[in-house]
């Protein structure tokens, strides 16, 4: 329960209790999650309920599991260093897009962290 | 539209979270702690289907049921290009046959008349009865077919359609495109904020333009609108200069744009600077919760349905979630993409809750492409997330297509548009 516990608040409660705490920022997050990011490294096969809510918003585009069946890039198949990497390109604007940047700059390096954790689980579990 | 937590409402959200329980903010449902898992959505559009599809990907143990009466869903996306003759009825067509044998929805092509939240049953138009442990209501929209004198459900079924709910008022106003002469008017009016697809109407007037341009190029296109700006109106401006000039007017409210009336007989509507006539008129009405929301007793004075950001849960009915345009959700628009992510956040609290747990903090996205003419698309873009304030825009992120997007990336967004159909259908019904 305590480890479950520290991973929910972790995920996605640290911004916001940053917030209810009268910050005010969900930026906030950003530096408080600096710390733990190790402690939420989610194991094989094990969905973390955040990041299953964050990266269920991708599938609208990139097919369900991030599997396309169309024009727009497949994200399965892909491991996490490889989706964190390019999350992180297009945050910064460094990788042409679109409009992936547009997104990419929506979420926090944690958040980008948990999505491509996501994504690199489903890659392993399908294979 | 923003619907605000009180800060102690808010606080009282996260502490349940840290408490590990649900019970003060999240409504229970009678037998949800007892093992019965069984969900009925109401609606089997982008919102319902996505909640449907989800409920039972994320947890088999979940039996779900969806009520839809049309065998065939017709996507409001993609029904302006079939406006402009660059696809087809069939093209839009979805069917439910793959959550049905794929994922085992029960299906019930039968439309909800009645919801009694205390008992947990939803009455059908065939008297027969469903029980839930937890509902998920996605109604869409209804029109408020009082609000334009000399408008009304019938005239929209003949004269003046809306085809802002794709079937056969898409087919009635194409047919009347391709019925009109060479040289006719067409009259777009859409209605104020808020309204299902800001840039819907815009995009409407593109295609036509596209359509006309081709096959009818004397004809002209008249926007009356009632608001003052639009959705990505300066990509759509700079668009229609380029593509078509001189053949789109568009008239705010400050220039005459609002229309006050419609004379059916005479093809005619009266505007506040005066009468126009048009070959082709297309009204599109002020909206509102769709039916069974109001009988519900889901809506509040708004005519829109308030709800608990985290997982859409009614903050009037508890154990009813409303999803999609019928739902008040903050910043987000009301679009089949937001209704979609909707629908995939309340499925994922909603096996949370069954299983006693807290959901996890919403993330909801939005993204909607219009395009102008094949191989030149635009597209506006929104990451959403919790606060205080209820659901938010975050300011770092999305925004539209850049003004300065040289023809390279225009084809681009125009290629992704069609590649994003083809997925959020396939995530959606697929």
């Amino acid at each position: 329960m305590a480890v479950k516990f520290r991973v929910w608040l972790t995920a996605c409660a640290f911004s916001t209790l940053a917030l209810a705490t009268g910050s005010g920022a969900f930026a906030a997050g950003s530096g408080a999650s600096s710390k733990p990011a190790k402690q939420v490294q989610v194991k094989r096969g094990e969905a973390n309920p955040r990041g299953l809510v964050l990266s269920l918003s991708c599938s609208s585009c990139h097919g369900t599991d991030g599997t396309s069946v169309g024009i727009i890039p497949s994200i399965s198949g892909r491991s996490a260093e490889y989706l964190e990497a390019a999350l992180k390109a297009f945050k910064s604007g460094t990788r042409y897009s679109t409009v992936m940047s547009r997104h990419a700059k929506g979420y926090t390096d944690e958040e980008i962290r948990l999505i491509a954790d996501y994504f690199g689980n489903v890659s392993r579990n399908n294979k | 539209m923003t619907h605000k937590l009180s800060r102690r409402d808010f606080n009282k959200l996260l502490l349940s979270g840290v408490a590990g329980s649900a019970i003060g903010i999240f409504g229970t449902s009678n037998k949800a702690f007892a093992g019965s898992k069984r969900v009925v959505v109401i609606g089997g559009g982008f919102g319902g289907a996505a909640a449907a599809k989800y409920l039972r990907k994320l947890d088999p143990s979940i039996s779900v049921t969806l009520v839809e009466p049309k065998a065939i869903f017709y996507t409001c996306p993609f029904s302006n290009w079939v406006l402009g003759g660059l696809k087809t009825m069939d093209d839009i067509a979805q069917t439910y046959t793959v959550l049905k044998n794929k994922y085992q929805i029960n299906i019930i092509a039968d439309s909800a008349v009645a919801v009694d939240a205390s008992k947990g049953t939803v009455k059908l138009k065939s008297g027969k009865v469903l029980n839930y442990d937890r509902l998920i209501v996605s109604p869409g929209i209804d029109f408020k077919w009082d609000s334009i004198p000399g408008y009304s459900e019938s005239v929209a079924g003949s004269k003046m359609p809306h085809a802002y709910q794709a079937g056969p008022q898409t087919i009635l106003l194409h047919k009347q495109l391709l019925d009109m002469k060479n040289g006719g008017r067409v009259l777009i009016c859409p209605p104020a904020n808020p309204f299902r697809c800001p840039p819907g109407p815009y995009e409407r007037a593109s295609l036509i333009a596209g359509y006309l341009k081709a096959k009818k190029p004397n004809s002209k296109i008249v926007i009356l609108d009632p608001k003052d700006k639009f959705s990505k109106q300066a990509l759509f401006k700079k668009g229609w200069e380029r593509l078509y000039p001189g053949m789109i007017e568009w008239r705010s409210v400050a220039a005459g744009g609002k229309v006050t009336a419609v004379d059916a007989a005479a093809m005619t509507v009266t505007t506040e600077f005066g009468v126009e006539k048009g070959d082709v008129i297309n009204i599109i009405p002020p909206q509102k919760a769709g039916k069974i929301a109001f009988d519900a007793g889901l809506t509040d004075a708004t005519g829109w349905c308030p709800i608990n950001p985290v997982s859409f849960e009614s903050t009037i009915h508890p154990g009813i979630h409303v999803i999609g345009d019928a739902s008040i959700a903050g910043a987000m628009p009301k679009s089949g993409f937001a209704a979609s992510s909707q629908g995939k956040v309340a499925a994922a609290a909603i096996v949370r809750l069954f299983q006693g747990k807290v959901p996890a903090a919403p993330s909801l996205v939005n993204t909607c492409y219009s395009l102008l003419a094949p191989g030149y698309g635009i597209s506006v873009a929104g990451v959403y997330k919790l606060t205080a304030e209820g659901i938010v825009e975050i300011k770092e992120a999305g925004g539209v297509t850049p003004i300065t997007a040289d023809d390279d990336q225009l084809n681009e967004e125009a290629m992704f548009a069609s590649g994003w159909y083809n997925n959020i259908v396939h995530d959606t019904w697929g």
